[in-house]
């Protein structure tokens, strides 16, 4: 039977896509500014935060007033609080793609320090993750999300490869590199934190689809 | 919440003549919690209720077979002493049904079958009776008016005291708020949530938040089938079977 609700459901559906549509752009437009030492690139992810900022005011009340409303139960509840969840990770995620546009206007006037290897390995990371992390939201697929959770140690690796190499063989070898070594280091720091709220994606989704909470236990994925 | 059963039911099957109401019924109730059975209208949820103090027995054509067991003892059967049973059983109403006594002799009237007891036994029982029910501040100088002039929930309050007035150890509830109205039903639920320290108490409710709001463990049943029994969190968040998401969510019945 098709109900009323299912309409708001669908509609709700369709904000939470366009903010992680938002995000992703965010994402990949500071990955670009850095790249391309873009400063116009990287200002106009700043300026667009608002935006997101703002879509993320009205699904929370969006969802707060289908809560209210139709006190929805079982896999509809799940749906609508896991909804709530990964709009604060998106906004966060849009938040981090700000921070990086800002390193990269911090950078842009300096000369390079080093080509960059590890930290465009770690955005494409980052981006597929939030990519698979979305993409196992609109097909609820566990498989894909499961994927995305184990993803992170990656992430992880990679960021720890990047910090200490600009420690070790810049910073503490010649300290006036570092105007130019830290923005780099916060930017790998930026995009390991992406890549743990395309992990939160990822978690809430499996609880949405089977009920079970998978948050902190990791372990118990297989 | 690791509480004992109260009742215990297996195999249970039930017709109305040709009719097959319930079928093959397994669930444990516990004790001192709330039980609330949902599901859609006959679907023998009311029926199942009315096995647990045999008040099916005055259907006509009426057939059980398999076992419940409360306190080791299997109520189903011909041996069984009713009346004993339905003291230990209470059952309270959808409409109140006060008796058109006065307040007192309501409360008094089961006390009075049961045993023999003297004037002052039968003040106490009157007192502590409609304490357990939180009247007893209002009503203590109106004892002697009629039971007849209470408001609804006054009424429904003086069922259950009459019920706890001949110490039960399980109050069943048959959609005990459906006539009142939202500050109302709050009020009994409130009751129900103490009454529970010293009852088992098992509800049957077509109102599905307030399943959600005051039980412990929620029952689903569908055409004669307990479908699921388990923890109201559970249920309510993520039901094992799908007909049990449809039915919560609004997608059947």
């Amino acid at each position: 039977m098709e109900r009323f609700f299912d309409e708001e459901l669908k509609n709700l559906h369709k904000d939470i896509l366009k903010m992680a549509v938002m995000a992703q752009e965010a994402i990949f437009r500071s990955v670009e500014a850095l790249q391309s030492r873009d400063r116009g690139e990287a200002q106009g992810v700043i300026d667009t935060d608002d935006k997101v900022d703002e879509l993320e005011l009205e699904i929370d009340e969006r969802c707060i007033d289908l809560i209210a409303r139709h006190q929805p139960m079982a896999g509809d509840l799940r749906f609508i609080t896991t909804g709530m969840k990964i709009n604060a990770e998106l906004e966060r995620i849009a938040d981090l793609a700000v921070d990086i546009s800002q390193r990269v206007l911090e950078l842009a006037d300096k000369p390079v320090l080093k080509p960059l290897i590890d930290i465009p390995k770690l955005s494409v990371i980052a981006q597929d993750m939030v990519r698979d992390a979305i993409d196992s939201f609109i097909e609820k697929d566990v498989d894909l999300a499961k994927k995305t959770v184990f993803s992170d140690q990656e992430a992880d690796n990679l960021r720890n490869l990047v910090q200490d190499e600009l420690i070790n063989d810049y910073m503490a070898k010649d300290p006036s590199s570092a105007p130019r070594a830290v923005p780099l280091l916060l930017i790998a720091r930026h995009l390991e934190r992406i890549c743990d709220h395309a992990t939160n994606i990822a978690e809430d989704v499996i609880y949405m689809v089977k009920g079970k909470v998978i948050k902190h236990h990791s372990g118990e994925l297989s | 919440m690791d509480n004992i059963s109260a009742i215990e039911i297996s195999g249970l099957d039930l017709w109305y003549g040709d009719f097959h109401a319930l079928k093959n019924i397994r669930a444990g109730f516990r004790e001192r919690i709330i039980t609330a059975i949902i599901g859609p209208s006959g679907c023998g949820k009311s029926t199942l209720l009315r096995v647990l103090n045999r008040m099916n027995d005055l259907v006509e054509g009426v057939r059980m077979s398999g076992h419940v067991l409360m306190k080791q003892e299997d109520i189903i059967g011909e041996a069984v002493d009713v009346t004993g049973l339905r003291k230990k059983v209470g059952m309270v109403f959808q409409r109140p049904n006060p008796f058109p006594l006065s307040i007192y002799e309501n409360i008094v009237f089961g006390p009075r079958i049961h045993a023999n007891m003297r004037r002052h036994e039968l003040d106490d029982i009157v007192e502590k009776s409609l304490r357990s029910v939180l009247l007893w501040e209002e009503l203590k100088d109106k004892l002697n008016r009629s039971a007849l002039d209470l408001s609804l929930e006054q009424k429904q309050r003086l069922c259950i005291a009459r019920l706890t007035a001949v110490k039960p150890d399980i109050l069943l509830m048959d959609e005990p708020c459906s006539t009142l109205d939202p500050q109302s039903t709050q009020r009994i639920e409130e009751l129900m949530r103490e009454l529970k320290k010293d009852y088992t108490i098992i509800i049957v409710t077509h109102n599905m938040q307030q399943a959600a709001r005051i039980s412990d463990e929620t029952g689903f049943m569908l055409l004669g089938e307990l479908i699921e029994f388990g923890p109201t969190e559970h249920v309510f968040t993520s039901p094992d079977d799908r007909r049990t998401e449809d039915y919560i969510t609004g997608r059947y019945g």
